[in-house]
């Protein structure tokens, strides 16, 4: 079995102060960051070469996290669209005053001067009924139904800019413009933003606490999957143990195998929003054209979704971490 | 190089292992340790690897006092000592090579080293030609030189042996002990458990016999009294 002359020879050479070095002369902090960072190396292409050694159970896993992960980004960026259909139709707060039927034009007019005058008032529009009909007329498309009416059925209006947006300003022009007695109707414009508003910010709370959930779920998926991995790995972990590895040692391949579960899971999350987005773009701007808008709809660029796959990454590695340190530390040789 | 003094191993279930085990290992010496089955044969070896804490007495290898060593520095004490089991503990899914090279790995060498490492040993031990083989492809005769390969690869201080030769012919058993002779000669501490005493009776080297956990005999080819 021996044979002096061969690569044994160096094994056994030893003078005898040489063999009992058993270690690696690499006390020297580079030495050991050479050793630490060679060792990260082999154990993440080790782990992704195992990963994608299983590729319909990887799949479904990558599957899973993507589709968890998707659904919070989805509708954070349906609502990042909607924010830019209120952000397009944003103007300075307009109040709407219907004035009682009797009003005449030069009431109107001379109502409209009064309240232009006003220091929180930017600008005042009279719109007389007649005009205010041919508008409606023009705009709604029911020419022919109207013109059966005998009477004119819409006021006189007053358009009111008020001088700024804030709510309180509003309210109080609001309540004031209530009191005048030519006024039957006050409607202020910004309400249905103001309502949309508030339902984007309701929506922000219910996506934010939805993707607390999801993510919490892609922890446990990640977790789960990396605790069966560990149980494959059982013999190797204890035979790794055995012969000297760190428990260090012995976790990093597992973090790597959970880094690339999430960042897998993370791309699939980009590429099911990409077509999500991708299917709702036409339906979307055939809806905007019919208010003659050129809106689109706009998704995750590049950068969005490498963010994506880093964040799935994270999470994978998190899983994994927890995993590791729940179950590798009971596995100790017997 | 291998201490025990008065060392003692109970399990939970009050089975007594070791009884007030007590003898000294020099450095570079080769000894066997013998016994029927259930002696406290691979409980001696446990309580070295720290697989096993010892319920009383002090263990000391390398200078290192073992019952005062943390959790933490296990490992690092695992990797000055080479063994080989008796069932080989081999990955089954790599190869020889990887499997030679775990110890290396571990220890932080760079892939240059390992190569030459891995080949040396599995040359040393005859299998140099299958290191791309998969364990399940080798007999148990070659499955056994894998692992001691692997034991030795990081040329350790001390090599420990449980039953090495538990499973082959005697051809092969003889071969098997010669690697251990002759890494003895080159300076590692030595210690085989084994029950074969026709094979270690013929090498003429310090033999321990343990009986029912207490040390009955220690001494050159077993000739001693006991002395626990």
């Amino acid at each position: 079995m021996e044979a002096d002359a061969s690569p044994a020879a160096w094994l056994m050479a030893g003078n005898r102060s040489g063999l009992v070095q058993a270690r690696p002369r690499r006390t020297r902090t580079v030495d050991r960051w050479r050793a630490w960072r060679r060792h990260h190396r082999q154990s993440a292409a080790d782990s992704l070469a195992r990963v994608l050694h299983q590729p319909l159970a990887s799949l479904l896993t990558w599957l899973v996290i993507g589709v968890a992960l998707a659904l919070p980004s989805g509708l954070w960026i349906t609502l990042d669209n909607l924010a830019r259909v209120g952000g397009a139709i944003d103007s300075p707060a307009t109040l709407s005053l219907f004035l009682e039927d009797g009003t005449g034009v030069s009431a109107g007019e001379e109502l409209a001067v009064r309240i232009g005058a006003r220091a929180d008032v930017q600008g005042v529009r009279f719109v007389p009924r007649d005009e205010a009909l041919a508008d409606f007329v023009d705009q709604s498309g029911m020419g022919d139904l109207l013109s059966g009416l005998p009477d004119n059925p819409l006021p006189h209006l007053l358009v009111v800019e008020a001088a700024n947006g804030n709510e309180a300003t509003i309210s109080v022009l609001e309540g004031e413009f209530r009191g005048l007695p030519a006024v039957e109707e006050v409607v202020v414009d910004a309400l249905w933003l103001r309502r949309l508003q508030a339902i984007m910010g309701l929506a922000r709370r219910a996506i934010g606490f939805l993707g607390a959930l999801l993510i919490g779920a892609v922890v446990l998926v990640v977790g789960n999957t990396i605790r069966l991995t560990i149980e494959g790995r059982r013999d190797e972990v204890v035979i790794s143990k055995l012969v000297g590895g760190s428990n260090a040692f012995v976790r990093r391949p597992i973090l790597y195998t959970g880094l690339w579960y999430g960042f897998g899971g993370g791309i699939c999350a980009a590429l099911l929003v990409a077509l999500g987005i991708l299917a709702l773009r036409t339906p979307v701007a055939a809806l905007a054209a019919t208010y003659e808008s050129r809106f689109e709809l706009i998704g995750l660029g590049l950068v969005d979704s490498l963010q994506l796959a880093l964040v799935g990454a994270f999470l994978g590695l998190l899983g994994a971490w927890l995993a590791a340190a729940r179950h590798l530390r009971d596995i100790e040789p017997e | 190089m291998i201490s025990f003094d008065r060392v003692s191993k109970r399990y939970e279930n009050s089975h007594d292992a070791l009884r007030e085990v007590s003898f000294d290992i020099a450095p570079e010496e080769l000894v066997f340790l013998t016994g029927h089955s259930g002696a406290g044969k691979s409980t001696l070896l446990r309580l070295i690897m720290l697989m096993e804490r010892p319920s009383r007495g002090r263990i000391v290898v390398g200078g290192q006092d073992l019952t005062a060593l943390s959790r933490r520095s296990i490992p690092r004490h695992r990797q000055s000592i080479g063994v080989v089991f008796q069932n080989h503990k081999l990955l089954l899914d790599r190869p020889v090579f990887d499997n030679v090279a775990l110890p290396l790995h571990i220890l932080g060498f760079d892939d240059r080293d390992i190569d030459r490492r891995v080949h040396a040993a599995l040359d040393k031990v005859g299998l140099l030609e299958r290191v791309h083989a998969m364990p399940l492809s080798l007999s148990g005769g070659e499955q056994q030189r894998v692992g001691i390969a692997r034991a030795v690869v990081g040329r350790p201080r001390i090599l420990l042996a449980d039953e090495p030769t538990g499973n082959l012919d005697p051809e092969l058993s003889a071969d098997i002990m010669q690697l251990f002779v002759d890494f003895s000669r080159v300076g590692v501490t030595v210690l085989i458990a084994s029950h074969d005493l026709a094979l270690i009776s013929r090498l003429r080297h310090r033999i321990l016999t343990l009986r029912e956990g207490r040390l009955v005999q220690a001494g050159p080819n077993g000739n001693d009294e006991p002395d626990a």
